[in-house]
């Protein structure tokens, strides 16, 4: 569904885990082991404290609509109109995503509505990350 | 630690032209302001001993094409904000004898495009993993990311944002070198074209070609200089992340949050002695975002100081008085175009001059709340 010409990531020796997860369905954050607070993006060190003494963990995959843009211009590898935006995982990092199962409309987007994860495959090695309203909030 | 009001502004000036100019390159534009800058001082190339510039490998660049042999450099390339910092860090580097007489300068065809450096981030980079898949295409997509978030934590509506615009116009009514003078009104603002919901084409800069260049030197030599000296009371600078989606607050940007009082604090000055404000604006909410977080306002009351007129010509608190990077001019590194103005302000030879202005604050930000630099400008010296 993801259109082919939509621009790819890359993942580095520092991210694998998190693009494979993808792929396998399994959204991945870490964890410090000093605070046990989580974070995002991946990174092999906490950015709380600097200790190596990390975990890398499944997320709920539940999450908050946190903020967004609509973009009404043309972009290779996009429709016009669609959102742009920010999600608050439970665990508490916020990503960038994109809003699947949803109209892309100020009136359906509403700020700290539930979601929950949608993985999308883009091609054979990259599976993104989108985020659809959690069922039970329809 | 440096002084207050030790080192100063003697040259200032912007390309001979700005706006659409396409019959310069963007190093030309570089060089079309430094050229006029160190005319109205005085100065040739030959007596220039430091010069800053934005960006990787560009003070070799700037340097060779100018003619300069230069003692000291400084590169840094933060976004639109990076001169304040140079000029933060060349004002450290006179007080430290690296150099006596220091040039900054800015040039870019942001709108005509000769030359100009379009870097898009590498798939591999942060950015290119964790933003670019989703379909951010430039600043107009990315920077108003938090507003949605910022309207509703504190309160403010569609028709505040518009009012940024409108009343930024009128400042730009005052300015003939201005883009956009005609009058605008909220419902023009809220009519125009959509661009990123909530933002439309009227809440967004423009793209421009221009330059601009400043010369500092000591405030003890600035006497042997034929222009009126612009001293610096303070500076400030600060970074957060590159990632607009991993700011700690969409409400508030921390880096404006570190360099604006920085720079007040070293300027030893109370926020109501300020009678000018430069806040860069890329878009309509950064304003508002400035105006909170350097304290001229307690959080959510910046939209409704905005609406009471306080800002426009005649108010207590002159904002972007230029037309700003939403009217005036918006190379795509807007920062130095805003210190410009706060130094005409202070010179007393803006378009809309501010009658008795003393002092002038100058906030930057670069990339989408990336990063942030402040300079406080007096013409009286403490």
């Amino acid at each position: 569904m993801l259109a082919p010409d939509r621009p790819k990531p890359k993942a580095t020796p520092e991210t694998k885990h998190f693009w494979d997860g993808c792929k396998d369905g399994k959204l991945l954050l870490q964890r410090c082991g000093d605070t046990g607070k989580a974070y995002f993006p991946p990174r092999p060190f906490s950015p709380y404290t600097g200790t190596r003494n990390v975990e890398v963990f499944e997320a709920s995959g539940r999450a908050t609509l946190h903020s967004y843009v609509i973009h009404h211009r043309p972009v290779p590898g996009f429709t016009p109109p669609y959102a742009i935006a920010v999600v608050e995982l439970e665990e508490g990092p916020r990503m960038m995503t994109n809003i699947v199962d949803c109209p892309q409309t100020p009136e359906a987007l509403v700020l700290d509505m539930r979601m929950e994860v949608a993985f999308t495959p883009l091609d054979e090695a990259i599976t993104l990350p989108l985020f659809r309203p959690a069922k039970e909030s329809k | 630690m440096i002084g207050r009001g030790e080192i100063a502004v003697v040259g200032a000036a912007e390309s001979t032209k700005i706006g659409k100019v396409p019959g310069m390159s963007q190093i030309m534009l570089h060089a079309d302001a430094a050229l006029n800058a160190m005319a109205e001082c005085g100065l040739k190339p030959s007596d220039i001993d430091g010069v800053a510039c934005v960006g990787p490998m560009m003070p070799q660049q700037i340097a060779h094409y100018l003619g300069i042999t230069p003692k000291w450099v400084d590169g840094t390339g933060v976004g639109g904000c990076s001169f304040m910092l140079h000029v933060r860090h060349a004002a450290a580097a006179i007080h430290a004898g690296y150099a006596k007489t220091i040039l900054i300068t800015h040039g870019e065809s942001g709108n005509s495009r000769i030359n100009a450096t379009p870097r898009p981030p590498e798939p591999e980079s942060l950015n290119g993993q964790f933003e670019v898949p989703y379909g951010p295409f430039g600043p107009p997509t990315l920077f108003p990311i938090p507003v949605l978030r910022y309207m509703k934590t504190r309160g403010v509506t569609h028709e505040d944002l518009a009012t940024v615009s409108v009343v930024t116009r009128e400042w730009a009514g005052k300015n003939p070198r201005a883009m956009f003078r005609d009058p605008i009104t909220v419902d023009d603002v809220l009519g125009s074209r959509m661009i990123a919901y909530p933002f439309r084409i009227l809440q967004c800069c423009l793209v421009t070609d221009g330059g601009g260049a400043l010369i500092l030197t000591s405030s003890d030599r600035a006497k042997d200089f034929p222009t009126k000296p612009v001293y610096i009371l303070g500076t400030g600078e600060s970074v957060e992340t590159n990632m607009v989606s991993q700011m700690e607050d969409f409400s508030s940007s921390r880096a404006f949050r570190v360099a604006g009082p920085t720079a007040i604090e070293a300027a030893g000055i109370d926020r109501k002695d300020v009678d000018h404000l430069m806040i860069y604006d890329a878009f309509a909410h950064l304003p508002l975002y400035g105006l909170e977080d350097l304290g001229f306002c307690k959080p959510g009351e910046a939209a409704g100081f905005i609406r009471e007129g306080n800002t426009r010509p005649g108010g207590k608190l002159p904002l972007n008085t230029n037309g700003g990077g939403l009217s005036y001019t918006h190379t795509g590194m807007y920062g130095m175009f805003a210190l410009q103005e706060s130094v005409r302000q202070m010179r007393g030879t803006a378009p809309a001059q501010v009658a008795g202005a003393k002092i002038s604050v100058c906030h930057g930000v670069g990339g989408m709340f990336s990063a942030s630099g402040t300079v406080v400008f007096s013409n009286e010296r403490p």
